[in-house]
């Protein structure tokens, strides 16, 4: 029987782009369904009783929701092509703790750095710190997981689509403090399962101006 | 080759009790080093420098950090005695529900209830309220939430079966109602029974100690403000 799997997503969101890329490293074919945020549908509402957010996975009718538990899920699920997580204990621990940096710290700094007035040179400097501490576990490996295309790869790439953003709007640039990072970002872009997950630069900027107006931000 | 394993936590941390409860469920032997958060040891640095938090579990010398992370890992290298279902959905789900507990439960109840008072207070009970409905709903046919024995959401929700009778002492006001939450007013009680928790709890009247004194300077730094 084939597998019906269904995104429930925002194309702008961050945390939609791990869940796109995980199913495109699997080579999976699913039906894309766009959320408006402002009015959501019955499907989301149902699936998502406790959060009422995207992304949600409905795999053959069952829904999994929160980005890094859906990415384990398909990584479990389909888990003989492209594995995400490495299969050592050790290792996969890293991979957990890392992404779990991510979505704790660069989130809330990347929030900061538009939405404060008057902090703005503080933000820009703790996020260049924490972007900072992701560049020295990249090391001089090609990808975060190694040799390979790995987790933590698929959960830092859709913050690099907002970095574009933030650079313009916190007036700051990436490539001077972190050139190692935007060597790796660029590397993870020629992937297809990358690049055909991410929203187009100026889309996302236009999206982006339009959010501040909504949060009353000049 | 000998296992060396240390674990590093402080003496009231829920979040190292679950590495405690976890290692306790595995039957694996490890050594404690107790730290102190106004003077933390350099092993404690040098093992988590990005966050510099307890619980730190080392393995052979390499650390791992961060409660759940260290969970997943326990019962991935000690496969005896499962923490986390075979099923992938059933394993999303466990890590869903423990992910809600430390983001939605642990938020509404010691953020907002418990160290806040008047209107604020009242606004995080309503949430704390909601919260503590799913959880109850959860329950439904089950002795825990891993099913007929312990598994890994009632180590990531164990807290609630400590430190809400703490909280509510402190706090002077009623958060669990047996009538209201029966289910999960049973579970907490079967959880602290259990033989491989009951014996692991910090002491009672240091934590009132503790949480009020992080009460009072809580809302007297609130109302200075």
């Amino acid at each position: 029987m084939a597998d019906e799997i269904i995104l429930l997503d925002f194309w702008p969101s961050m945390f939609g782009m791990k869940v796109r890329i995980a199913l495109a490293e699997k080579g999976l074919k699913y039906e894309y369904r766009d959320e408006d945020l402002f009015n959501k549908g019955p499907l989301l509402l149902e699936m998502n009783p406790i959060h009422k957010k995207i992304p949600v996975l409905i795999h053959n009718g069952k829904p999994i929701c929160e980005s890094q538990i859906i990415v384990q899920y398909i990584d479990e699920v389909w888990k003989d092509k492209s594995p995400l997580l490495p299969s050592d204990p050790y290792h996969r621990a890293q991979a957990r703790f890392w992404a779990d940096y991510i979505d704790k710290k660069l989130h809330l700094l990347g929030q900061r750095l538009w939405r404060t007035k008057g902090e703005e040179q503080e933000a820009n400097k703790e996020y260049i710190e924490c972007l900072k501490l992701l560049e020295g576990e990249l090391g001089d490996k090609p990808y975060f997981g190694g040799e390979n295309f790995g987790f933590v790869d698929v959960n830092l790439m859709p913050y690099f689509s907002w970095l574009y953003v933030f650079e313009i709007a916190a007036n700051f640039s990436i490539e001077a403090e972190c050139p190692k990072l935007i060597t790796w970002a660029k590397r993870c872009m020629e992937k297809e399962s990358v690049s055909t997950s991410l929203p187009d630069r100026q889309k996302l900027y236009d999206f982006f101006l339009q959010l501040k107006k909504w949060h009353g931000i000049e | 080759m000998a296992e060396e394993l240390k674990l590093f936590r402080t003496w009231s941390s829920v979040f190292a009790l679950r590495i405690v409860w976890a290692l306790k469920i595995k039957g694996v032997e490890y050594e404690t080093i107790f730290e102190d958060l106004s003077n933390k040891s350099p092993s404690l640095l040098q093992y988590n420098p990005v966050h510099k938090k307890v619980p730190v579990l080392v393995h052979n010398g390499k650390p791992i950090a961060e409660s759940l992370v260290i969970l997943e890992y326990i019962d991935e290298t000690w496969r005896e005695t499962p923490l986390l279902p075979e099923d992938p959905y059933e394993r999303a789900m466990a890590r869903f529900w423990a992910k809600f507990g430390d983001d939605k439960v642990l938020t509404s109840i010691f953020w907002g209830v418990f160290l806040k008072e008047g209107k604020e207070q009242e606004e995080a009970m309503v949430e704390a309220m909601e919260h503590l409905q799913f959880l109850e709903d959860e329950l439904k046919g089950k002795t825990f939430f891993g099913g007929e024995r312990i598994g890994f959401v009632d180590l990531a929700l164990g807290w609630l079966a400590n430190m809400i009778s703490i909280f509510e002492e402190v706090a002077g006001l009623k958060m669990v109602d047996e009538d209201k939450f029966p289910l999960l007013a049973a579970w907490m009680q079967e959880f602290a029974d259990s033989p491989i928790i009951k014996d692991n709890w910090p002491p009672r009247d240091k934590l009132i100690a503790k949480f009020q004194a992080l009460r009072d300077a809580k809302l007297a730094a609130a109302a200075s403000k």
